[in-house]
């Protein structure tokens, strides 16, 4: 039997390469055999994410709330590693508070940064992919996006703008062999969660029925899954992967 | 037949796997050919390609038969 979830001879592109989550799904999807394109905006972080690999990760530093950023961002990663055959939409940022209180700006800062770029990065891929009739666009949303929580309107807006976004996507493009789903993390232990206080942390444990916090490397191997070969029945599909938190 | 007709005929062909005799210059990419509207997209990224100019959505819209074409990319390159 061949080995499940292969990657060889494919390119991938991770953006938020130097997060937690990022860095992981880009480790997990280079273990599989396929090339990485890391992208971020702290090139000395993608750098020794990319010399840890070594062969096969290339740095492409990247600041996706430029609007034109996404479709230079793709040409290049086409120039320098072969055509995307994995979109990993994973970069994403948070600026929390209540609606009463959010500002324009910070509505505004992180659709752009959560969804549009995103989707702008889907826009650019999709050509190549519906040219070679096969391709992975993957999106990381949240368990928020579909459950809400206080404080993140806008993130969680942006999230679930991720899921609809993905099933239209999805539907587009089928016909082409291009599948578009999304992982939906619930509380990972990262940089973006080490914010919360001890109190937080315990009320949530006490809501995850598997008893932990999740790591980056579960979250890695959902999107492995999606983007490898067996994968290709699964479209606009959601894998909610939160410990059990919200089952849904 | 000029060469962008024969061209874009060509490329018709290729992109809906028709027979070339269907692809004559009044057809229709839908109603004759075949076509869904994903395959009238991936068409105008061919022309755009295969010619090297730019076809922007407003135009495209009313490339709708293989005369349309013709002439959208005969003027463009005038």
């Amino acid at each position: 039997m061949t080995a499940l979830f292969r990657l060889d001879g494919k390119a991938a592109l991770v953006t938020g390469a130097t997060g937690g989550i990022g860095a992981a799904i880009a480790r997990a999807l280079h273990a599989q055999g396929a090339r990485v394109a890391l992208t971020g905006r702290r090139e000395s972080e993608l750098a020794a994410l990319a010399a840890e690999l070594g062969e096969g990760a290339f740095v492409l530093p990247a600041d996706l709330t430029d609007p034109e950023a996404p479709a230079a961002l793709i040409e290049r990663m086409e120039a320098e590693l072969g055509a995307c055959d994995i979109l990993v939409n994973n970069a994403g940022m948070t600026r929390d508070g209540l609606a009463l209180r959010m500002g324009d700006k910070d509505w505004a800062d992180v659709l752009e940064v959560d969804l549009t770029a995103p989707f702008r990065l889907a826009r650019a891929s999709l050509r190549g992919m519906m040219k070679r009739r096969s391709g992975r666009i993957i999106s990381i949303a949240s368990i928020v996006g579909v459950t809400g929580n206080a404080g993140q309107a806008n993130y969680a807006a942006a999230k679930a703008g991720l899921i609809g976004m993905s099933k239209a996507l999805a539907q587009e493009v089928a016909p082409r062999g291009v599948t578009v789903n999304v992982v939906a993390p619930g509380f990972v232990a990262t940089a973006m969660t080490d914010v919360l206080n001890d109190t937080q942390k315990a009320g949530l444990m006490g809501r995850i029925p598997l008893g932990r916090m999740g790591q980056p490397e579960d979250i890695a191997a959902a999107v492995v899954y999606l983007a490898s070969p067996q994968a290709g029945w699964v479209t606009g599909a959601t894998i909610h992967v939160n410990g059990g938190m919200a089952m849904i | 037949m000029s060469d962008t007709a024969e061209k874009v005929k060509k490329i018709v062909v290729e992109h809906l796997g028709v027979e070339e005799s269907k692809v004559t210059t009044d057809a229709s990419f839908i109603d004759d050919l075949g076509a869904d509207s994903l395959d009238t997209v991936e068409l105008v990224m061919a022309f755009e390609e295969a010619f090297a100019i730019e076809i922007p959505d407003d135009a495209a819209e009313k490339i709708t038969t293989v005369k349309d074409a013709i002439d959208f990319i005969e003027k463009a390159k005038a």
